[in-house]
């Protein structure tokens, strides 16, 4: 597995993903379609491949998170001044909280995680940094501290659109602890 | 299940709640109560809050009510002392028996202590916007003062041995909980200021210290009382070490997992509720498959709680870890409550022999 050091910057095209095909409110999905592309959430949760220019986001895995078919066993290791490292699809990463994988943010009714998400939960996801606003917290590198100042028909309109994204079945791994 | 009549009131909680809020408003500024500091901007001193009369000799102002809940949380064994103050005039309005609306200007204190040191205390006022404040205050090493804590919280406040620390939360941790459900104070309520207390309750050797639910109704501190189904209720069990169980799980688990809370649609209800239960605690959680397996959980915990096999109960398996992604509760502690899971995991492996009778 090919690994990114943090310290590089990966510069991603701001890209759209398919119109939304049922919603109750299009301008609201069409903001949070605006919002979810211009705050850079295909950086982490659209896997990268290689193109002719280099790493791109693979719009046929759009905002499904990290493929479940790149299996990833025991943190990556590193030497001073790194902390961390990220896989090449920019789905994994590891540092101190152990590995993280990008969430499944599509509508896929098996293994998208919003699936069993309430509106009110994922704003208080976002405000807290907690699974469904309450549960465990959610690992680096995602930046819900940011994200979470957006204002409530921001978060919601995030929320309408996330959840009329065409699903993508894949089944995120669960996250790996740190070695002791 | 608590003890209640048959039947259930309903009522607008939404209207009653304006209206509250109205009458509230009504009483701060008329009475000239509201706080000097700014919305949103907790003092940087404890002792400016108001919880001392003598701030030098920390002699508690005699106006703020001391309580403890029968049912406490369990914060890796830290020893708890409570207060509360409502507004010179203000009143609670308890017309819904599990979800109180509190006067604009009420104001919570919770002071932490480990080994005879304070280490912290966390703040809550309700503001005139109607919103609560929220805030932690960290203890100076001499004793002398609390000192307003970082937003984030502070990770290190004391030594636990072994590596651990007891942490101070931050202003979204503190979210995290109360505001969870219909109801953002969490330990001062019906059931946890029940004056029939509960003697046997986990960690609740100082449940009978402080005002109970008597002292405020023979106050005038409370009204809406008249609805509730009891004004001294208990949890109705079918044994000893399942009402344990229960009043532990009310008191560390309910207050995210209930039936009025975000979280309701997992359909896991721990809180003991007067009104508004359908069913009791037991029936949402024993024999009940798991939704989602937690990270950590092992593959056969597939209910959350396996009559006969503690060792396959996702609940008591979540209960047991401190490993983050898997521990229960989320937050706040860093240590395993052994003694709650003696109790859980007996209850369980008891569940077996009384199916087999």
């Amino acid at each position: 597995m090919k690994h990114y050091v943090f310290g590089l910057a990966l510069l991603l095209p701001l890209v759209g993903t398919v119109a939304a095909q049922e919603a109750a409110n299009p301008d609201l999905v069409k903001r949070g379609e605006y919002l979810v592309n211009a705050m850079g959430c295909h950086d982490c949760h659209t896997p990268l491949k290689m193109g002719p220019n280099g790493p791109e986001p693979d719009m046929s895995r759009g905002l499904s998170g990290h493929p479940q078919e790149i299996k990833i066993t025991a943190p990556a290791v590193v030497s001073d001044p790194w902390i961390g490292a990220s896989s090449a699809t920019n789905t994994a990463h590891s540092g101190p909280w152990g590995v993280s994988f990008t969430a499944n943010l599509t509508s896929d009714p098996e293994t998208g995680v919003l699936r069993d998400y309430t509106e009110a939960q994922f704003l208080q996801m976002m405000r807290t940094g907690r699974k469904q606003g309450q549960g465990r917290a959610i690992l680096p590198p995602m930046p819900w501290p940011p994200f979470g100042k957006l204002n409530d028909d921001d978060l919601k309109a995030i929320f309408a659109y996330l959840k009329q994204v065409p699903p993508i079945k894949n089944k995120v791994p669960d996250p790996i602890p740190p070695k002791q | 299940m608590v003890r209640r009549e048959s039947g259930s009131s309903t009522f607008s909680r939404a209207g009653m709640l304006a209206a509250a809020a109205l009458l509230a408003c009504a009483i701060i500024f008329a009475e000239g109560q509201a706080s000097s500091h700014a919305l949103d901007t907790p003092p940087r001193l404890l002792s400016e809050t108001g919880l001392y009369a003598d701030a030098g000799a920390l002699v508690v102002d005699p106006r703020n009510l001391p309580f403890s809940p029968q049912y406490p949380l369990w914060s890796d064994s830290a020893a708890k002392s409570r207060w509360i103050r409502l507004p010179s005039g203000g009143v609670i309005d308890g017309s819904d028996a599990d979800a109180w609306t509190f006067p604009i200007g009420t104001r919570f204190w919770k002071e932490f202590s480990f080994e005879g040191h304070r280490v912290e205390t966390r703040y809550m006022e309700l503001q005139a916007n109607g919103k609560w404040l929220y805030a932690s205050y960290e203890w100076s090493p001499d004793g002398r003062d609390a000192t307003l804590a970082p937003d984030r919280g502070r990770r290190d406040a004391f030594a636990l041995g072994h590596g651990r620390f007891h942490g101070i939360p931050g202003t979204a941790d503190c979210k995290v909980c109360h505001q969870g459900g219909p109801a953002e104070v969490l330990g001062f309520s019906t059931l946890q200021l029940s004056p029939a207390v509960d003697a046997a309750a986990l960690h609740g050797a100082s449940g009978a210290a402080g005002i109970k639910l008597d002292y405020l109704i023979a106050n005038g501190l409370i009204k809406g009382y008249e609805r509730w189904p009891s004004l001294a209720p208990v949890i109705e069990a079918r044994s000893k070490a399942e009402r344990l169980v229960l009043g532990y799980l009310h008191g560390n688990c309910g207050q995210c997992h209930n039936s009025r809370a975000s979280l309701a649609n997992l359909g896991m209800f721990l809180r003991e509720e007067l009104l508004l239960l359908p069913g009791s605690v037991v029936e949402t959680i024993v024999g009940k498959p798991v939704k989602k397996s937690a990270p950590g959980q092992s593959a056969d915990a597939t209910y959350r709680i396996d009559p006969g096999h503690p060792e396959r109960s996702a609940l008591l398996q979540r209960l047991s870890s401190r490993y983050p992604a898997l521990q229960m509760p989320p937050l706040g502690t860093v240590l395993v409550d052994d003694e709650a899971v003696a109790v859980v995991t007996k209850w369980i492996a008891e569940l077996k022999v009384k199916e087999g009778q």
